[in-house]
């Protein structure tokens, strides 16, 4: 039975991995970059989640003319790819910010830029 | 061309975003007009979509003219229509303030337009995703804007905003996959019909429910996901704290009720009494929370950042008892809070400018060296305390009372509580500008807190006072609009709501 499941199903136990993955280090690295690969790697997830959303066992790809259905869904593709263009541009802001953090404070630390923060 | 407002709202904005950083190649100076003429457009826009809804009814937009549910839908009802109504009009006022206060450059009027058009967005939307787009635009430009202050640690703010808005963004993405998942469509109208046909208490449409509400509530910063409100809306420039603090949580909020009420709806809330008593619990602790952080803070901006999650606790808490009184209530207290926090935020702006007071203690006897400012200030905390003929008695008044009509005992408590709990931090405030001694005196600053002047200039230009004023005289005269959007919510919401 959990054989069977662990067969069938091991992308979304893959989702749960990546997003568990991505949260830990997003709350508990103190280096800033890291936190910010942390949130890569949680967004990651999400994005396997939805494309395995689309696949269908024996399905053809999305276009007409092609041998017909079943198709696979093609619309969790496009949703991710937006959501794939906002997560690179949130990674290049977030990367701009810390670009200015290290050269205001000259440190990455989370621990350390706290204490310079708040003295 | 009434059918097209809807789309107009949107690229309106976008496209008059990109012009000041073109024009920057000419001259760094040319970002004020620009907006200034885009903002004056798309407010003339909104106002005319305001009107047309209040008399026509509910309009529906499809985009690029795929058939609904297939396509993109942009949805304009009494909610949505208010809430584009106040994203323009407090976009438009505050560029009076933003003429002198800074920041000066064209980089920073686009990211302005840019939050204007994610704004706007998520006010007209009808599809689940497209929600979720303009959740990161908005959350992009608010990044940006928080981090355009001169001193570094307003980037520190930003990159925890950063970090912490992308997981509250993502955690609604995942539920609208599960929402995909068990109904394969993504416009509201649609979802509503499907999830009922599915059945309320299906697994996978309660873990959307939580991954939407929770990603959201993080975006309106309930307590305990507040924490990245105060630091940014603290380390922000002046025009920037005045704008998020208006527009970036309520615009949230207005997202999390439109998840409610045209996705999940009220049948559901019914059906699953856990998950709204969950949020209705949520929406308590967080108003007793977030006023007693806001009573233990020295900083003025803080405070007032600490009072935003405890105000947004009532929204929440109007909206998740769901009936029509407290609807209304919560609509109305949503769209008064925006004014009024804007305005104090300006406020603290023009006070600070003048006389190097940020903290608590350095308002005291600031009544007579900053008069408009101070009486500004005090005229909108005594508004959002709820003092009669505010708007933020009519909004509180509407949610007491529809929790009184639906029996909820303990959040009338709460919600009673609070208005003594918000008196409690800004009678404070009013007691020390008019009735305590000085603690600093007439050329000496708080320490690094200069006034910060170009050329000579004043710090404090007439539009800075005019914006204060007009939210104050604003937080007033919004209740003579409270019986027209009290009967445009009635006429286009009833079906979504509790009756």
């Amino acid at each position: 039975m959990i054989l069977d499941l662990l067969q069938t199903h091991y992308n979304y136990y893959a989702v749960v991995v990546l997003l568990g993955i991505g949260l830990y280090m997003l709350v508990e690295s103190g280096n800033l970059v890291k936190k910010v690969i942390g949130m890569n790697i949680f967004q990651t997830g999400i994005f396997l989640f939805f494309i395995t959303l689309a696949f269908r066992a024996g399905g053809n790809p999305p276009v007409i003319e092609d041998g017909g259905g079943p198709y696979v869904s093609p619309l969790p593709h496009v949703l991710i790819l937006t959501a794939i263009v906002v997560g690179v541009s949130l990674t290049a802001v977030a990367l701009a910010l810390i670009i200015r953090i290290y050269s205001e404070y000259g440190t990455l630390d989370e621990e350390t830029l706290k204490q310079l923060y708040y003295d | 061309m009434i059918e097209q407002l809807p789309v107009l709202l949107v690229v309106v904005p976008i496209v008059g975003g990109a012009v000041p950083l073109v024009a920057s190649l000419v001259s760094n100076r040319s970002g004020w007009p620009i907006a200034a003429l885009t903002l004056a457009v798309h407010t003339a826009l909104a106002g005319w979509l305001a009107w047309a809804v209040g008399t026509g009814g509910t309009i529906d937009y499809a985009v690029g003219g795929f058939a609904i549910p297939y396509g993109i839908e942009l949805v304009v009802d009494g909610l949505s229509a208010a809430v584009v109504a106040l994203v323009s009009a407090v976009a438009l006022g505050l560029l009076a303030y933003a003429r002198r206060a800074g920041p000066r450059s064209n980089a920073f009027y686009s990211q302005y337009l840019l939050l204007v058009t994610g704004l706007s967005g998520m006010a007209v939307t009808g599809d689940v995703f497209n929600l979720y787009v303009f959740l990161e635009i908005t959350g992009l430009a608010a990044y940006g804007l928080v981090a355009s202050g001169r001193e570094a640690s307003s980037a520190v703010a930003a990159l925890k905003y950063l970090i912490i808005g992308t997981v509250g963004a993502s955690l609604y993405l995942l539920g609208v996959g599960y929402l995909l998942a068990v109904t394969g469509t993504l416009n509201m109208g649609d979802l509503a019909g499907k999830i009922a046909a599915i059945g309320y208490g299906s697994p996978l449409v309660l873990t959307a429910f939580a991954l939407m509400v929770g990603g959201l509530t993080v975006k309106v910063a309930l307590f305990p996901l507040h924490t990245w409100q105060p630091d940014a809306y603290a380390n922000a420039p002046d025009t920037v704290s005045a704008f998020i603090s208006a527009l970036v949580s309520t615009v949230a909020a207005y997202a999390l009720a439109r998840v409610l009420f045209s996705v999940f709806t009220v049948d559901f809330l019914t059906a699953v009494p856990v998950a709204r008593w969950t949020l209705v619990g949520l929406a308590c602790v967080s108003i007793v929370a977030g006023s007693a952080l806001a009573v233990s803070q020295s900083s003025v901006q803080r405070m007032l950042a600490y009072s935003s999650v405890s105000q947004f606790g009532l929204v929440v808490a109007g909206f998740a008892i769901a009936t029509p009184t407290a609807v209304v209530g919560a609509t109305v207290h949503l769209l008064g809070h925006a004014v009024m926090k804007g305005g104090l935020f300006a406020a603290t702006g023009v006070i600070e400018r003048e006389t190097g007071a940020s903290t608590v203690n350095g308002y005291a006897g600031m009544g007579g060296r900053v008069p408009v400012g101070a009486m500004g200030f005090s005229v909108l905390a005594l508004a959002m305390v709820g003092v009669p003929p505010a708007i933020g008695f009519v909004g509180k008044w509407y949610i007491v009372l529809g929790a009184v009509r639906a029996q909820i005992w303990p959040v009338v408590v709460v919600l009673l509580a609070s208005t003594l709990l918000t008196l409690a931090y800004f009678a404070k405030l009013v007691e020390r500008l008019y009735f305590a001694e000085p603690t600093i005196y007439e050329g000496e600053d708080d320490a690094g807190a200069a006034p910060v002047a170009d050329g000579g200039d004043s710090p404090v230009s007439t539009g800075m006072l005019a914006v204060v004023v007009g939210a104050a005289v604003l937080a007033v005269a919004l209740v003579a609009a409270v019986p027209a959007l009290e009967q445009t919510l009635l006429e286009t919401l009833p079906p979504l709501l509790d009756q």
